[in-house]
């Protein structure tokens, strides 16, 4: 299978949507052209002069209502490699923890007259009451157990660099899924584009009904792994966990973590990713996630600028009056 | 309630106390329902409403609003209500009570709900026999339920000695912690906080069990589930003091319309699935449910214009309590004589107020109504102090045309 598996309009058909707020709602041809327009973004990343200027006088406004460092960084560099005027809004969580501050809070960046907001905040459905709100197009990083597109979709793009097709891909997604947006985004994006996903997680880290989202559900960790193309470990968020969810992080370890002998279960060519930050040695092996012909956990963090240089241009070419697209 | 002329409703079609409807003419003097029949009619300084063949029912009482807002109220046809103890400053000490007891007088009434426990903590039980000497009519543990087994034992038991009801909540708050959503594919795709509907079967079977124990009166404010509806099937047939109640969004919507993270549609329980909103209109027709409540809890944007997770829940439901309560009877699932027991007759009883059926004694608490004229529910419109409706831009069917409390005109709508 080669890149062209799915055709798609000329202009703003391709992607007829003001913003990114999830994976849900878009077909299988405008992932696939995200992905497509991604491609020339990983070609100048890898290059020396990293800057092509396509959004000058744009300014784009990173607001992080929730902790983040990769994510807030990616986007910032993202915007900066196009170009445009990134300016970063950090605001820690307990601020903002009434919600009437945060339509106001969008109320303002919309009167600030940015061209594209990024949103990250720790309420599923926060990024898109934002979104109804303001003008201009939004860019979801992730809103509470809900979605992170970028990274289903970067992940997507990383996949497709090493496999190619998605039709009848084995991928196997272990870890907190029923606190996970990542897992969300990314078995809507995986099914979406033909892939055989399967999710693994003790039944108290497993949402109600999963299986309606057209995955295979696991328990045990090596009946999953058996067959799979892809790996695709999600972090353990230790602090909310022990006691409640899990015994202990050792023994979830036992039970759950990627090992070198786990990942011989899964075929020979099997790639190892994880949206990071990792915990070595609970979720994920050292040796693992360092296993340079299988791990694409560095990759995933190059694609993810990639992704969301695409993703930023993508959005601001109404704005930007482009045509075909205004 | 004498200083008003003596009320002459006629031309109307009465709903009896006894379930029939014969047309007639309605008469109230000082507060009061003198005569009622055919033959009936209005003497000299009367005050005469024509009720040009409309149906004429009494006032709804409404068991478990969380604030009183007389205009809704008065919209819906509802004369009395019984208020939650979830007030800013909790229904938990006699003198707030009393406030409450008089604070709808004299166009409304308001049956205080005593807080079963200190500041509704499920700790320590509130001064319940004061609280019932200054008006409450019966006892809630408010939104939540009481998780520790013994204080709610030593309630009910306490509650049996004093005869009052103990209104309570069920959802077993270990299960449910901090969920908005009930577990199931809605809440998983949107990554809402859920948690399963048994949570509702569980606090029943627990409660129940110790209603029985101690010989008790319980109502459960909402039952929503079909597996919490069987044990309320199983404990009514073996003659325990049990009784169920449910607000029209349990046999309306289910979790669908959470879907776009609508926190008009955050409930408290939240919405469940199609299979429990099924058997929530199989319990109103099989006479499980006892009791449909509006549940109305007006609340503005800083409650609700937020992430579905940190919304507050609630619905303003006293404007559409009749219309959808019609719904049923319209499908055949109740007829009009077991609809007005749901919403007036059983909540007064429960309440042991002597209001919510048209009789002669009874208090003129009388509502004049069209049970299929249409109109659209419109949020922006309502009466209530905020339009918080989950059935916002729906076309509906039956509307208040007059209403009466203790005899004395509130309203008479003319168009």
């Amino acid at each position: 299978m080669t890149a062209s598996e799915y055709t798609y309009p000329e202009g703003r058909a391709a992607f007829p949507h003001d913003g990114l707020v999830g994976i849900a709602g878009l077909a299988p041809h405008e992932i696939w052209f995200l992905l497509d327009e991604a491609e020339q973004w990983v070609e100048l990343n890898r290059g020396a002069q990293k800057r092509r200027d396509v959004l000058s006088g744009l300014t784009i406004i990173n607001a992080f209502f929730e902790n983040s460092t990769r994510t807030l960084l990616s986007f910032e560099i993202a915007g900066k490699r196009l170009g445009a005027d990134v300016v970063n809004m950090a605001v820690a969580t307990s601020s903002v923890k009434k919600g009437e501050t945060l339509i106001d809070t969008a109320m303002t960046l919309n009167a600030m007259r940015a061209d594209a907001i990024v949103i990250r905040h720790s309420s599923s459905g926060a990024v898109q009451l934002i979104a109804d709100k303001v003008d201009c197009p939004v860019l979801n990083a992730g809103d509470g157990q809900h979605e992170h597109p970028t990274q289903a979709l970067l992940d997507a793009l990383t996949i497709r660099h090493a496999k190619r097709a998605f039709n009848g891909l084995r991928v196997t997604i272990c870890g907190d899924i029923l606190h996970s947006r990542v897992a969300r985004s990314n078995i809507l994006c995986l099914t979406s584009l033909g892939a055989d996903v399967r999710v693994c997680a003790p039944p108290a880290l497993m949402p109600a009904d999963i299986e309606r989202m057209n995955v295979k559900v696991f328990h045990d960790f090596d009946a999953a792994l058996a067959g799979s193309d892809v790996v695709m470990m999600l972090r353990l968020q230790m602090e909310r966990m022990e006691g409640q969810f899990i015994p202990s992080p050792r023994e979830y370890r036992h039970l759950y973590g990627l090992s070198q002998e786990r990942l011989k279960l899964a075929e020979p060519d099997a790639l190892v990713m994880h949206p990071g930050p990792m915990n070595r040695g609970i979720e994920i092996e050292s040796n693992v996630a360092d296993m340079i012909d299988r791990s694409q956990i560095t990759t995933q963090v190059e694609m993810g600028v990639a992704m969301r240089m695409a993703c930023l241009e993508v959005l601001t070419r109404k704005g930007r009056k482009m045509e075909g697209w205004a | 309630m004498s200083q008003h002329a003596p009320l002459t409703i006629r031309n109307g079609r009465i709903l009896h106390a006894d379930g029939t409807i014969a047309e007639g003419t309605l008469r109230a003097e000082g507060g009061f329902i003198t005569e009622m029949g055919p033959d009936v009619t209005a003497r000299e300084g009367d005050t005469v409403h024509d009720a040009r063949g409309r149906l004429v029912t009494p006032g709804l009482v409404d068991l478990g609003v969380f604030a009183i807002d007389k205009p809704a109220f008065h919209f819906g046809g509802i004369t009395r209500a019984a208020l939650m103890p979830d007030q800013p400053t909790p229904l938990d000490i006699p003198s707030r009570v009393r406030f409450a007891a008089l604070s709808g007088k004299p166009d409304f009434w308001v049956h205080p709900l005593g807080g079963a426990t200190r500041e509704l903590k499920g700790e320590a039980l509130a001064e319940i026999a004061l609280m019932r000497d200054a008006g409450a009519k019966a006892v809630a543990t408010g939104r939540r339920w009481i998780g520790d087994s013994g204080t709610m034992l030593r309630l009910l038991q306490y509650c049996s000695m004093l005869g009052m009801t103990v209104i309570a909540h069920a959802e077993d708050a270990g299960i449910t912690g901090k969920a908005v959503a009930t577990a199931g594919e809605i809440a998983t795709r949107l990554g809402l906080p859920s948690a399963p509907a048994e949570a509702e079967a569980i606090a029943i079977a627990r409660d129940v069990a110790l209603a029985e124990l101690a010989g008790a009166a319980i109502h459960f404010r909402n039952v929503t589930t079909r597996g919490g509806l069987d044990l309320m099937r199983a404990a009514k047939a073996r003659g325990l003091k049990v009784t169920a109640g449910v607000s029209p969004g349990y046999f309306m919507l289910s979790d669908l319309a959470v879907a776009q993270f609508r926190t008009f549609a955050h409930l408290s329980p939240p919405l469940r699935c199609e299979e429990d909103r099924k058997a929530v209109i199989a319990a109103i027709s099989d006479g499980t449910i006892d009791v449909i409540a509006s549940g109305h809890d007006p609340r503005g944007s800083e409650d609700k214009r937020l992430p579905f997770a940190d919304s507050a829940p609630g619905t303003a439901g006293a404007e559409t309590l009749l219309p959808l309560t019609m719904n049923l009877v319209r499908d055949g699932v109740i007829d009009m004589a077991r609809a007005f027991d749901l919403l007036a007759a059983t909540p007064a009883k429960l309440l042991g107020v002597p209001a919510g059926r048209l009789e002669v004694g009874a208090e003129a608490d009388i509502a004049v109504i069209d049970p299929d004229r249409p109109w659209i529910v419109d949020s922006d419109k309502m009466a209530a102090t905020a339009g918080n409706t989950p059935f916002d831009k729906q076309p509906v069917q039956g509307r208040v045309l007059a209403l009466f409390k203790g005899g004395m005109t509130l309203k008479t709508k003319v168009a």
